[in-house]
């Protein structure tokens, strides 16, 4: 057998903000249903995706995710009215953003999952995980730094913690 | 008494920020009362010698305008940043990267290449400039052209910073003399009102409760009403996610805020931030309508990064530098600038 080269030892990183009402819902009903599923997505439960400040997106490609998924309520769903459509215009914009910055479509994604559709979870996290173990991992050019280290402006705790501050 | 010693000094910037400091009009008489200017190049005739000479700290405060792109600027950064006490980033260029900042988004070498060969006004026969050249006289040196547009604390420790493109003279006045009067803010303080810019502009009140966008408008495309909120007329004000401390003076100009003053204090990415709070805006629920209208904002990234690439959390396109890193290349440059230069 011979040694694995460096990218079959790739695994994707997904960092995926689910809505607390529909799609953490559906991931905890596919837990339950005891589907199988790839372990890359990590999930961060969000109350909306709504929620979903595009900073978050690009704090987890800069912290080294490779990909990232947002999971909300479908059209019409959603628990506070207008949360998911506005996940959805400020994904449309921010994906027009991505494109011009070097970054492939199918690395930031967003998907209405209802509750009850623990397959679908399944479904999209196992081909996102696919997609992007494809295109290969995200190499960001580093931040320069001051004192010369690789760092980046703003790690997420910080962020998170100063938006709620 | 001798007077406290500062330095103005120019990095990759345009010239607008030492207007600036001239724009002081009669305050500037007060400046130089209190102050002994020792090294300007833009204005006055001292040597880098002369600063090199001065002791470590000697120097009460370094203004440095400009982003960071060339072994010179770095170099002048570092030395100035010896013999200041105190550095301030003077301008958006010195403080986010600026409109030079937006090189970022292509690589070293299409950029030399476009501008010493490509571009349709280029006379000659390509010759792209040596950083060394020896003749019988001696060798000559051209400073390096770094890799990528830095901001100057991606380069050396900065004090304060001071926003705009170029920064407001109330505001210029303000740091001045309080750095002179020893009333020093926090270290790291942007010496600007930590607000965004829609709490002074004059049209906030006709700025409608449940604002939305039906479309989107550039501003030779209509002629503004100059009374109402430009946002509500459709036109891509960056109020809501800037800055105050400009005075509005785009707005009472008729024109959209472009964001010249930089995110608020809570925000770490302008673009992201001034994008995500346009397109809340999009008056639509149906994912077609809702992609449509976002199109209509060309240029997404020069508009919403335009003074702030270089510190976003992304720092520049994915692919573009020269590392090899990604699949992204230039092949694939942004919308509507294949090349640089390009762009409609």
């Amino acid at each position: 057998m011979s040694e694995p080269t460096r990218e079959d030892a790739f695994e994707p990183k997904i960092v995926a903000f689910f809505c607390n009402w529909c799609t953490y819902t559906a991931a905890d009903l596919a837990g339950i249903s005891r589907m199988q599923y790839a372990p890359n997505v990590r999930a961060i439960r969000l109350m909306c995706s709504g929620r979903v400040d595009p900073q978050f997106v690009l704090s987890a490609l800069r912290e080294g995710a490779d990909g990232v998924l947002i999971g909300g309520c479908h059209p019409g769903d959603c628990h506070y009215q207008e949360g998911n459509y506005n996940a959805r215009r400020r994904f449309e914009l921010l994906r027009l953003m991505l494109r011009d910055l070097g970054i492939e479509d199918e690395r930031v994604r967003l998907e209405w999952i209802s509750a009850s559709e623990g397959d679908r979870v399944q479904k999209v996290c196992n081909e996102m995980t696919e997609q992007i173990r494809a295109l290969g991992p995200l190499r960001l050019g580093t931040v320069p730094k001051v004192d010369g280290e690789r760092a980046s402006p703003a790690p997420a705790t910080e962020l998170v913690g100063q938006v709620t501050s | 008494m001798s007077k406290p010693k500062v330095a103005f000094y120019w990095c990759a910037s345009c010239g607008g920020c030492e207007e600036a400091v001239v724009d002081l009009n009669e305050v500037v008489l007060d400046v130089v009362e209190a102050v002994d200017i020792v090294f300007w190049p833009v204005a006055m005739d001292f040597k880098v010698s002369d600063v090199a000479a001065l002791a470590d700290g000697e120097l009460a405060a370094a203004f440095i305008n400009g982003a960071i792109r060339t072994s010179e600027q770095a170099e002048m950064a570092e030395l100035l940043r010896r013999k200041a006490g105190a550095v301030v980033a003077f301008g958006a260029c010195a403080w986010l990267g600026g409109i030079p900042g937006l090189a970022n988004l292509y690589s070293r070498e299409s950029l030399l290449e476009f501008v010493y060969r490509e571009s349709p006004s280029t006379v000659g026969d390509g010759v792209r400039p040596l950083e060394e050249f020896t003749a019988p006289e001696g060798t000559v040196r051209l400073p390096h052209f770094d890799e990528d547009v830095r901001t100057l604390d991606q380069v050396i420790d900065v004090d304060y910073y001071l926003p705009g493109c170029p920064p407001p003279p109330g505001l210029i006045a303000g740091a001045v003399m309080a750095l002179l009067e020893g009333r020093l803010p926090e270290k790291g303080s942007v010496l600007a009102p930590d607000v965004a810019l829609c709490s002074e502009c004059p049209r906030a009140d006709s700025k409608p409760e449940d604002l939305k966008i039906e479309r989107f408008y550039r501003p030779y495309e209509i002629v503004a009403d100059q009374e109402t909120c430009l946002l509500a007329q459709g036109l891509v004000c960056l109020g809501p996610a800037t800055r105050a401390g400009c005075g509005a003076v785009c707005v009472n100009a008729n024109m959209p805020c472009t964001g010249c003053m930089g995110p608020t204090g809570r925000v770490v990415d302008q673009g992201a931030k001034a994008a995500s709070a346009i397109a809340s805006l999009i008056a639509s629920h149906d994912e077609d309508e809702i992609a449509t209208l976002a199109a209509q904002i060309v240029d997404p990234v020069g508009t919403f990064y335009r003074y702030s690439l270089p510190a976003s959390l992304l720092h520049r396109r994915v692919g573009t530098d020269g590392s090899g890193n990604g699949k992204s290349t230039d092949a694939t440059a942004p919308a509507g600038a294949s090349t640089p230069g390009g762009a409609s």
